[in-house]
């Protein structure tokens, strides 16, 4: 039952202290934090790209459907976070986008 | 009919039932490695003890053809048994028969050996193998989960209840064992999930396979919804009869007491296991093994959170429960999983009247925007909710470091501890000598010709004054400074005198822990 694990030890530093130990597998995989970029439009659940309502160079403003994003059977709509310019459209019609996956750049 | 005649009618009955899903079935069963049933039963039982009800119940579903089905058992096997003489009431799925698929008698089957156990106060081993709700009996196999959900609850923190994961147990199934008290898995034969990985796909576009999904490991490690990870069956049903026998039966009883033992001392010497440098890590298994009948320590959640180690040992022959800060993971800090695991176990070792030891040797909790994002919050407040709580005897050891929350957290004397016993080696601080210093002198510092050399003098200060037992023991928050060497000596003494502990809590319906 017993699962040996890897006994390589790192420095750990805690509380201005660093301390020899070793690093659970999800410590290291943990997703490191970025600060959220208003322009970066990106999937907030995986599914399929079903319409796209804008082109390169197009202006927008605030809350103006972009495109639709079905996931779940639910159609959702994202729109525009802000009043701007679409810098560029990373995605095609029918593209299946992961998590996360950027959709539209914004300036 | 005679008799005798009748009685031949009782057995060829029997004999039908008996079979299960039959030879072809039995032999798919076995092809992927896996026990029937009733050999699942007979292997975790004490011989001859396992005695079956509802043999002959059926099924009651007409739809879809269904009244023309036999299914023996109704996919279900029942009883009562003993394990080591401890009696238990028991129910393994039979995949053989209909994939173990839930209908509504299958579903009575198994609530009514559940009131069995709550009646008769003993323990609940449940193994699940089953492909999920039978679809032809529609809402009735929905209402069949909901009844045995309802009862996990009622029996929750009255009788143990086990649930050994032998197959799959996918959808609203999975919702049983995860209210259970203890989650057995076995590797390549586990699956557990609520929605597969054809779902996923299809919903998702995600591609996963259902062992990197749910498999038994993930479950142990990932995900902390397992408690005993186990290669084959045979080990899991020994892990199962080692369990049983550290447990009481039931709320209102003390877990059986076995012959007393000295501990391994050659083998596990406190002395050599501590490290001189504070910073250098050591397994605090070995330490608990150290102070355990025999070196005997049956871990909880090995693989889960590791820099928590809960487990069961014992002390004087009597069950003890460890909670202790690994250093060897992580340098031993508290999170949100290490926080969820502990917290757990102390509510079940209170439930189930088994005194609780915790070993403290932590720097804090862990930092990390992952983890705030987490609910590190409301996870941490699980511990100290736990503790609090808890009303049966509780020693706490300070070994090491004991810094800011973490100290509060692990069952310090605020937390209502019965004693608190500290070695020479222990530091109890709002921080580390380093942190303190640095906000305490910051000026000083700042102003000083060489920063460096002020930093580290005043961090040699600041180690001198507070990093010590004794700040902390002239409040009288540590009622003893201890030598290692002692350190049986003054837990068995503690847990001797705690036997009849009482404490009135406040009346009330329950509370709101931060779940």
């Amino acid at each position: 039952m017993s699962e040996k694990q890897d006994k390589s030890l790192e420095n750990f530093t805690i509380g201005g202290m660093y301390y020899k130990t070793t690093l659970t597998k999800k410590f290291k995989n943990r997703e490191n934090y970025e600060e959220p970029n208003i322009n970066l439009l990106k999937a907030f659940i995986p599914g399929t790209i079903v319409d796209i309502k804008v082109k390169h160079g197009q202006r927008v403003s605030e809350g103006e459907p972009l495109l639709l994003l079905e996931a779940m059977k639910m159609r959702n709509i994202i729109a525009a976070p802000k009043d701007g310019r679409i810098k560029k459209v990373w995605v095609k019609l029918n593209d299946l986008v992961s998590k996360n996956q950027l959709l539209i750049e914004m300036q | 009919m005679g008799l005798k005649e009748k009685s031949n009618d009782l057995r060829r009955r029997m004999r039908s039932a008996l079979k299960g899903g039959g030879d072809k079935a039995i032999q798919k069963q076995k092809a992927i490695g896996k026990m029937t049933a009733r050999e699942r039963i007979v292997a975790l039982l004490d011989t001859n003890t396992f005695h079956e009800y509802d043999l002959f119940v059926e099924h009651a579903a007409k739809d879809f053809n269904m009244d023309k089905k036999y299914l023996p058992g109704d996919g279900v096997l029942t009883g009562t048994g003993t394990i080591s003489g401890h009696p238990v009431c028991i129910y393994a799925q039979d995949f053989t028969v209909a994939g173990g698929s839930l209908g509504w008698m299958h579903a009575k089957k198994i609530t009514k050996i559940m009131d069995h156990a709550l009646k008769l106060r003993v323990p609940l081993i449940g193994i699940n193998d089953s492909g999920g709700a039978r679809i032809q009996e529609g809402v009735n196999s929905l209402a069949g989960y909901g009844e045995i959900f309802y009862r996990n609850t009622l029996a929750s923190g009255v009788i143990p209840q086990i649930s050994v994961i032998l197959g799959p147990c996918a959808g609203g199934a999975v919702y049983s064992p995860a209210l259970t008290d203890f989650v057995f898995v076995v590797e390549n034969i586990s699956k557990m999930f609520i929605t597969g990985p054809e779902v996923i796909k299809t919903v998702l576009g995600e591609e996963i396979s259902m062992e990197a999904l749910g498999g038994a490991r993930v479950h142990c490690e990932t995900t902390g919804n397992a408690h005993f990870f186990a290669q084959s069956e045979e080990e899991c049903f020994n892990q199962i009869k080692s369990l049983v026998s550290y447990i009481p039966w039931n709320n209102t009883r003390k877990a059986a007491k076995y012959p007393k033992k000295k501990p391994k001392t050659r083998k596990y010497n406190i002395e050599e296991i501590i490290p001189s440098d504070p910073r250098e890590p050591y397994d605090v298994r070995d330490v608990i093994r150290s102070l355990t009948d025999d070196s005997d320590f049956m871990e909880v959640q090995e693989l889960f959170a590791q820099n928590m180690v809960i487990g069961f040992g014992r002390m004087e022959g009597d069950t003890v429960g460890f909670v202790a800060n690994q250093p060897m993971v992580l340098a031993g800090v508290l999170d949100v999983d290490s926080s969820d695991k502990a917290a757990r176990f102390i509510r079940y070792c209170d439930a189930f009247n088994i005194p609780l030891v915790t070993l403290v040797d932590l720097p804090g909790y862990l930092p990390g925007v992952d983890q705030e994002h987490s609910g590190v919050i409301r996870h941490g407040a699980k511990v100290l909710y736990a503790y609090s709580e808890a009303t049966v005897p509780k020693i706490t050891l300070i070994m090491r470091k004991a810094y800011g929350g973490g100290y509060i957290a692990m069952c310090s004397h605020h937390l209502r501890a019965d004693f608190v016993f500290a070695w020479p080696t222990a530091e109890i601080a709002v921080m580390g000598p380093e942190g303190a210093a640095n906000i305490i002198f910051r000026r000083e510092i700042m102003a000083a010709k060489d920063p460096d050399a002020f930093r580290q003098k005043m961090v040699d200060e600041y180690k001198e004054k507070f990093a010590n037992p004794y700040v902390a023991a002239a409040y009288g928050y540590i009622d003893a400074v201890i030598e290692p060497p002692e350190t049986r000596k003054m837990l068995t003494r503690a847990l001797a005198i705690s036997q009849e502990k009482e404490v009135f809590l406040p009346k009330k319906k329950h509370g709101i822990p931060p779940f």
